[in-house]
């Protein structure tokens, strides 16, 4: 997979992949082709019919419902933490929406923009209950399982040596085959974003023997990124982001939308493309946020239904409510 | 005039073989450099362009990663350059081992198929149609997940005394730890080596000037590269003693450890390349003419002789070139260590590193001109043995 989108880097000409606009690339194809994970439950994983579900997931098929005014029209390409950044790079994907961390290399140095933070996270641990462990502080010289190239690799390194203690990196390729390790007793620790052990929590044998600990040694800000040099499409995905946010703030839901389209109130109007600046300057349809609010919903109901109260990962919202709410979800606003 | 001389001389030319091979490689070379070069200078531009950095100066940043396994010093302070040669090393590690065990192996397997036992000889076959036709990669999974992962937890592990631990997180053993003059230690193993050379050389002068073998020779090297160091460790000082493994509070510490994902690939490599080579072994055995057997016989030589003397020194140029080709095989597959998690060249270079720098262009580009350069020079000494081992016409 890294191999073959090397090839694309090699061979490809440098007009094609980074097309006049990728906006252009996207409508004439009739879909958007979207990296996310191979399979994380709630953020984005394969149901038995094989359609994607998750919060990664759905901020693809928000930028479809924007882009395309069909939130189905996108390709989703799993990817590994190891083959996702160069994917991107090669133009094999579109947009990448994979839990990934904004970090400075990655913004840097990798020819690639983040567009925005889609969920606040913070790096934790998990351990069996018989181990009788309460504190990461006593895990000197144990085994942790470990998702290779990963923030998560380098802050545990970070983590143990500040602690002066000694662990042994077990590492595997994917998310799958860490919580595999775990459950086998490969490792006594497993170490990722906490979001994500929850997850995968789901995946052990037996759940209810495996606690987090409290600990949390890292801001992990994960969000969807798009190639460097497009800033149409950058701010096409920035503000589809941002759409979902902004229409949980305005109280619009997809249940609720439609009769919303006779509101007075000139926030809601300018949402809905009735007023103001509409969608002309990123060369969308007036009515793209209504879209993606009606076929995908806004923030919280994606928080919700993916990874909240009403799914089986039930995470609190913490961090991630909004900012009137208590938490640092904020997004600039619709003017 | 001048023109149809010009083209009486060019007819002559292009009809010439010489200097039409001459005309046609210049060109294809011409075309190759130039594709070569549009290919260098296109990938530059779209990295450019999309404003991805290059350049080798990553290899002198700090890596900032633990790797289970490395034969030298590391620790996530050191570089990416370094994480570069502990992978190398690793990728060497199971390579080396592999190869020997599957020589070992292939051979047996291979003189086995060949034995007048009928048991033995369906045994070998067996091996041979069942090994090799299952995929490598399903073959590493099935010892490293059915065979090692149900060994039990650390707290529970299979010990043998104090000194040998075995389970779900590897084998422990004892680490031999030197203490006082080592170099005396060393060196002394130096000088048993040449000594033992020595003799070797002296054995065969003996054999070529009298035609008969010195039966106390071997013995001779033995006692030599035991008891010389042994003695002169004991002169100077040199202690031996063992680091043993002790139960920690998660895992044992101390002594060797043996990681599963080693042995797991260690095996699976081993024993899948091994039913090649005995296949390789045995149309080598059987490519020796049957009269060259008979005629040892009737000189009167036993099985074990005939075999040793005659047959498997004639086999063995047919045996050394398809016998590279596995060795080389096997170097290349231990690259599958990545779907297992073992720390080999691929997975923590061409996979972590790669992807903690984004570097994609020369970390692969590294990786596979190592892997070119390890098959060229296996090729290299497998080739002068080869001619080495071939038959001297007088």
């Amino acid at each position: 997979m890294a191999v073959t989108c090397l090839l694309g880097v090699l061979a490809g000409n440098a007009t094609s992949a980074n097309a006049a606009s990728t906006l252009e690339a996207v409508k004439e194809k009739g879909f958007l082709t979207c990296g996310v994970n191979t399979g994380l439950p709630g953020f984005s994983s394969p149901d038995e019919k094989g359609h994607w579900t998750g919060m990664d997931v759905d901020v693809c098929r928000a930028v479809a419902a924007a882009t395309l005014g069909n939130a189905e029209k996108v390709r989703f390409i799993p990817l590994t933490a190891k083959e996702r950044f160069t994917a991107l790079q090669s133009g094999e994907i579109d947009l990448l929406s994979r839990n990934t961390t904004w970090t400075l290399t990655r913004d840097a140095t990798l020819g690639l923009n983040f567009a925005g933070v889609a969920y606040y996270d913070g790096q934790g641990f998990m351990v069996k209950k018989s181990l009788g462990v309460s504190s990461a502080k006593e895990l000197s010289g144990a085994a942790v399982c470990i998702q290779s190239g990963t923030t998560t690799e380098l802050n545990l390194a970070d983590y143990f040596r500040m602690g002066g203690m000694k662990y042994d990196p077990v590492v595997f390729d994917t998310s799958d085959a860490v919580a595999k390790g775990f459950d086998a007793g490969r490792c006594d620790v497993m170490t990722s974003d906490q979001s994500q052990l929850y997850a995968l929590r789901l995946r052990l044998s037996r759940p209810a023997e495996a606690i987090v600990l409290p600990e949390i040694i890292s801001k992990e800000p994960l969000g969807p990124l798009v190639r460097q040099g497009d800033d149409q499409w950058f701010n096409i995905v920035k503000w589809s982001l941002s759409a979902m946010i902004n229409a949980e703030e305005l109280g619009l839901s997809s249940a609720n939308i439609d009769s919303k389209k006779m509101s007075k109130d000139p926030a809601i109007k300018r949402f809905l493309g009735m007023d103001g600046t509409k969608g002309s300057g990123m060369d969308l349809s007036d009515d793209w946020a209504w879209q993606i609010v009606r076929q995908v919903g806004n923030y919280g109901e994606v928080f919700d239904r993916n990874v909240g109260m009403a799914s089986p990962l039930k995470i609190e919202r913490g961090l991630n409510s909004l900012w009137s709410n208590g938490g640092i979800m904020y997004a600039p606003p619709f003017r | 005039m001048q023109k149809v001389l010009f083209k009486r001389l060019f007819s002559k030319l292009w009809r010439d073989p010489v200097w039409r091979g001459v005309l046609f490689q210049t060109g294809l070379i011409l075309a190759i450099v130039l594709v070569g070069y549009q290919i260098i200078q296109n990938t530059l531009h779209n990295l450019e362009t999309r404003g991805i950095s290059t350049g080798f100066g990553f290899l002198s940043e700090s890596a900032g990663f633990g790797i289970i396994q490395s034969l030298i010093e590391y620790d996530e302070s050191f570089s990416f350059g370094r994480t570069f040669v502990v992978g190398l090393l690793n990728t060497l590690l199971v390579s080396s081992f592999g190869v020997v065990l599957a020589t070992l192996l292939g051979f047996l397997i291979g003189v086995a198929s060949l034995s007048s036992n009928w048991l033995l000889t369906r045994l070998a076959d067996a091996y041979v149609e069942c090994f090799r036709n299952i995929p490598l990669l399903l073959q590493i999974f099935f010892w490293y997940f059915a065979v090692l992962g149900v060994l039990p937890s650390p707290r529970e592990s299979l010990a043998w005394g104090d000194w040998l631990f075995l389970n779900v997180r590897g084998v422990y053993i004892p680490k031999p730890e030197l203490a006082g003059e080592t170099s005396v230690f060393y060196g002394s193993f130096l000088f048993a080596f040449l000594v033992i050379a020595s003799l070797v050389w002296a054995g065969r002068q003996y054999r070529r000037q009298t035609g008969r073998t010195l039966p106390w020779i071997k013995s001779l090297f033995l006692l030599g590269i035991v008891a010389i160091p042994l003695v002169a460790g004991w002169v100077s000082g040199v202690r031996l003693g063992w680091e043993l493994p002790v139960q920690g509070r998660f895992n044992l510490s101390g002594g060797l450890t043996l990681i599963p994902e080693l042995v797991a690939l260690f095996l699976a490599l081993s024993i899948y390349t091994a039913a090649f080579i005995a296949e390789v072994v045995r149309a080598g055995i059987q490519s020796v003419s049957k009269g060259q057997r008979e005629a040892a016989a009737a000189l009167g030589l036993r099985e074990g002789r005939i075999l040793k003397l005659v047959v498997v020194p004639q086999a063995m140029r047919v045996i050394i070139p398809p016998m590279t080709n596995q060795y080389l095989n096997l170097i290349k597959n231990s690259s599958l260590a990545t779907a297992i998690g073992y720390p080999d060249l691929v997975s923590v270079f061409a996979g972590t590193t790669l992807n903690q720098t984004g570097q994609a262009i020369e970390v692969i580009a590294m990786t596979m001109a190592v892997y070119l350069l390890i098959s060229l020079t296996v090729s290299l000494f497998m080739n002068a043995y080869n001619r080495y081992m071939a038959m001297v016409e007088r």
